[in-house]
């Protein structure tokens, strides 16, 4: 559906869903904590900054552009032959798994943060690093320059 | 609670992640408009942090999880600053068919 839909809006709002799917999914595996994480930053920041540029950009179909119809499907069957060969190699395989998995507790928020604060405190900071300066980046990139215009 | 891990084998979240990734990589390859690739490249990151996931619930190791958020810190960081950029393209060509963008081409 993302993929297909001709207007780019409704490409963002069947991504918007896509992304519930994956958050109801987390919620299943028992990692509340990932599931809230995802829903927030993905349905909360990611779709609104899309929403935003794809208006702010004023795309509209008539202004979509369209491949021939020879690359559609060259990419389709590219794609789908991918799709048949990572499934008829991962159904092969037989993955060694604990016989007995407990019900798992660790993806709860009090015992994923103990990890995430003691254990993988250095990533952490460097996260944040990161974040200051791709908003930095982002702010630069999109400032009108003054001496191009 | 009924234990989900019992019903539910492993090669089922396999499956999902790879069916997945495959139409991100359908959406890159067929279409033309920089968003909708964007979009794509998204799918494909969450299909890889699903079965990040699913492993690590599988394997009661909290270590998959961590990678798995800070997989979504750079996405938000990564689409931040991907979507700068495509507004400055739009703004200096007019517009985001990436078959336009052959400006580096001898």
């Amino acid at each position: 559906m993302v993929v297909a839909s001709k207007n780019p809006v409704h490409s963002v709002l069947y991504l918007i869903l896509t992304f519930f799917t994956v958050a109801g999914h987390y919620l299943l595996l028992n990692a509340q904590f990932l599931a809230l994480v995802h829903i927030v930053v993905y349905a909360g920041a990611i779709m609104v900054l899309f929403l935003f540029v794809i208006m702010l950009l004023n795309l509209n179909v008539d202004k979509e552009p369209v491949n021939t119809n020879l690359v559609k499907f060259a990419g389709a069957i590219a794609g789908g032959s991918l799709m048949l060969v990572l499934i008829a190699v991962l159904s092969k395989t037989n993955i060694m798994m604990p016989a007995h998995p407990a019900n798992t507790q660790i993806g709860l928020i009090k015992n994923l943060g103990k990890v995430l604060y003691t254990e993988y405190n250095l990533p952490f900071e460097i996260a944040s690093i990161l974040f200051l300066v791709a908003m930095i980046g982002a702010v630069i990139l999109a400032k009108k320059n003054p001496h191009t215009t | 609670m009924s234990n989900i891990f019992s019903v539910v084998p492993i090669q089922h979240y396999i499956i999902l992640s790879a069916i997945l990734f495959s139409i991100g990589v359908i959406g890159v390859l067929t279409r033309r408009n920089a968003i909708i690739i964007f979009m794509s490249v998204e799918i494909m990151l969450n299909s890889v942090n699903l079965l990040l996931a699913a492993f690590s619930t599988y394997h009661n190791d909290a270590a998959g999880q961590i990678f798995v958020f800070f997989i979504m810190a750079v996405a938000a960081a990564e689409v931040a600053v991907g979507l700068a950029i495509i507004v400055m393209i739009y703004r200096n060509i007019n517009t985001i068919d990436i078959n336009e963008l052959n400006k580096l081409k001898g």
